[in-house]
């Protein structure tokens, strides 16, 4: 009914958000690195069909700017020599999705290089950044929840099946972890962590201390799924059929645990992305060159650049369709396993 | 009276643990405050090896985390290697600017969310409900770091409020009502950051609790005794609904410390949360422990808090806690 295909839509409307920034190579125009020393700061520019006198053209064109003279972030618009803009063009090259290499752009312009998102202090294309640098959030925020999710099943399993002394241990650590505020046991973790590592190292780093904040909650319901599930007849069957320990967890259980673990990771994904940007803004993420929505960020701490320089603010606003497909999708996942729980237990319920 | 001091007992466990945690995070530590000195030619081996000696920095963890326990009975909570002084007055003019803001902010989220649920709940489904809603909604959908950040770029912009800071330069001289001006002018934009980042989890709380009590029975029977809309709603639904509103409001007291620390960051406000970072990137040890210790003792104080709430608000609670 309407149920699954909310679920559908949004998964759908997820992974398409996610393709975009995966194929970041294809939708940005240039390399997030390359450098224009010429344009610092320049300003996002217009696209046009109406040209100054008033003719309409088919192909899409921008006009060049160029710094006026004697400024070093004032530009004047060039009307005299309009640049086409191309789609599907040639241009420099990447590798996509990491391997594929490949020349082809979305769109792009010759001669002159265009920026719709403006540039930054070093004339580097905001788009091609924000663009690379969802990679790097969305990864972070990925990898992160997946860390997250295998520790609190582990633990959480581990509790919920042996139960006694040690469930009752893990638990209280689990309370521990849910009472700290995040972002201080983040921040916390990351205190106690190296301060100058590698680009690489420092990715793996947040990764790691976003992945290991947050296994409180999932271990929690994880926990409550195997105290009912290990009691089902199903279960017991096989234990009496003399399955071990190990296989009755992965095997019975585990799948059992499936519908909070991904309605968490719906829950914690969009958090964590949030984790990665708000370390990485603070300088205690990922570093330049490497760019990331936390770092590109950061340039705003400075008073002049939020002064002037408005569209340094863009790479913020990228998370927010992000954040609305993962609230969406977690409450409808919540929805779906809600009523399949009561269809479930109505239908074939052992009681 | 079992019932509370099993929760005490459970909030004085949580912070040891916590303590004792941030410890051993602290022991795994690679390096520390005096490392820099190291690289530092005219500073001896001998002397940062004397200095780790008097911060105790050489000795084992057992006796340093034994040594701080000694400290915390004191009241002194360590000692900052950066500002040269005991931690606790250090967060304490930091900890009294933060909840300058938060108190304030929490106070004016709870004053503006309890109506606006209440009335949302009110009229469940129609329009202004269904405005209401999609706001919230809209603004759940931006996280706090883009909402300060896109804030500050207005201020700055626009002129209209000042854009860091607690007071302006020259605070002392200003006669007391334009004292007041002044830092209600500074206080304004963070507070309003925290707000709009607190509210709308706040009214839609609200909103669901108070509009589950409208359709039970007992609601239903007041209305058709005749009872005016404004004492249905907020003498009798919301003494109803009060539970989840009560937790919710423990934990916001909680946050007091902990929940601005971002905000404070972006808008430069002088609080704790400028203080850790910098403790941070510094590797200022005991502040950090402190900080992180300091925002503790309010979470779980404000968990207790919500307890003792509840058990005086709901009768279910104390009759089912005080038996046996």
């Amino acid at each position: 009914m309407t149920r699954p295909r909310k679920l559908t839509k949004w998964v759908v409307i997820l992974v398409v958000l996610h393709g975009i920034v995966a194929a970041a190579g294809f939708f940005a125009p240039y390399d997030p690195v390359q450098q224009d020393r010429e344009r610092p700061y320049l300003p996002p520019m217009r696209i046009h069909v109406m040209d100054a006198h008033g003719h309409f053209h088919v192909r899409p064109f921008f006009y060049p700017l160029r710094l006026r003279d004697g400024s070093f972030d004032q530009y004047e618009k060039d009307t005299a020599s309009a640049v086409p803009l191309h789609i599907f063009t040639s241009g420099g090259a990447y590798r996509l999705l990491g391997f594929l290499p490949s020349h082809l752009h979305l769109f792009g312009a010759a001669g002159t290089r265009i920026y719709l998102l403006g540039s930054d202090a070093y004339g580097r294309d905001q788009l091609s950044r924000i663009l690379y640098g969802g990679q790097v959030s969305l990864l972070a925020g990925l990898l992160g929840a997946a860390v997250t999710l295998s520790l609190g099943a582990l633990i959480g399993m581990a509790a919920g099946y042996y139960g006694g002394w040690r469930d009752e241990l893990l638990m209280r650590l689990a309370e521990l972890f849910l009472a700290l505020p995040w972002l201080y046991l983040l921040f916390a973790l990351r205190a106690f962590l190296p301060l100058t590592v590698s680009p690489l190292g420092a990715f793996l780093l947040v990764v790691v201390v976003i992945g290991m904040v947050g296994w409180a909650r999932p271990a929690r319901l994880v926990r409550g799924v195997v105290l009912s599930v290990k009691e089902r007849d199903f279960v017991r069957a096989a234990r009496g059929f003399g399955a071990s320990d190990i296989y009755l967890l992965r095997r019975h259980i585990l799948p059992e645990t499936a519908s909070v673990l991904l309605t968490q990771a719906a829950i914690l994904v969009p958090q964590f992305i949030l984790a990665e940007m708000t370390l990485s803004f603070l300088g205690l993420g990922v570093p330049e060159p490497m760019s990331s929505w936390g770092n590109l960020l950061a340039t705003l701490q400075q008073y002049n650049v939020l002064a002037s320089y408005w569209w340094m603010y863009l790479p913020a606003l990228a998370i927010v369709p992000f954040f609305l497909g993962y609230l969406r999708l977690a409450s409808a996942l919540q929805e779906h396993f809600g009523t399949y729980k009561i269809d479930e237990k109505s239908g074939w319920s052992p009681t | 009276m079992r019932y509370l001091l099993r929760r005490t007992l459970h909030a004085i466990f949580l912070l040891f643990g916590v303590s004792l945690l941030t410890f051993l995070f602290s022991a795994l530590t690679p390096g520390n405050y005096f490392d820099e000195m190291r690289l530092n030619p005219q500073i001896s081996p001998e002397a940062v090896a004397a200095l780790h000696a008097q911060y105790q920095l050489d000795r084992p963890l057992p006796v340093r985390y034994a040594h701080w326990l000694n400290a915390v009975a004191h009241g002194e909570l360590g000692f900052s290697f950066a500002y040269n002084s005991p931690v606790a007055p250090l967060l304490w003019v930091r900890a009294r600017n933060t909840l300058l803001l938060t108190v304030t902010a929490t106070l004016l989220a709870w004053l503006l969310a309890l109506p606006l649920g209440i009335w949302s709940a009110a009229k469940f489904g129609r329009a202004a409900d269904r405005v209401l809603s999609w706001t919230t909604a809209t603004l759940l959908v931006v996280p706090d770091l883009v909402l300060a950040l896109g804030l500050l770029i207005l201020a700055v912009r626009t002129g209209w409020f000042p854009t860091g800071g607690l007071v302006s330069a020259g605070f002392d001289e200003l006669s007391p009502v334009h004292k007041l001006r002044d830092l209600a002018s500074h206080m304004t934009l963070p507070v309003l950051a925290l707000v709009l980042a607190a509210m709308p989890m706040l009214v839609r709380h609200v909103r669901a609790s108070v509009a589950e009590v409208l359709d039970t029975p007992f609601l239903r029977a007041a209305r058709s005794h005749g009872l005016s809309n404004r004492k249905l709603l907020y003498g009798y639904a919301l003494r109803a609904a009060a539970n989840p509103l009560i937790s919710l409001f423990g934990f916001s007291v909680g946050t007091l410390l902990s929940g601005s620390l971002l905000v404070e960051v972006i808008m430069s406000w002088p609080g704790l949360g400028p203080l850790l970072l910098e403790a941070i990137l510094a590797r200022d040890l005991y502040v950090v422990i402190g900080g992180v210790l300091l925002s503790m003792i309010f979470l779980v104080g404000g968990n207790l808090f919500a307890d003792v709430l509840l058990y005086w608000a709901d009768p279910r609670i104390r009759t089912a806690a005080s038996p046996k």
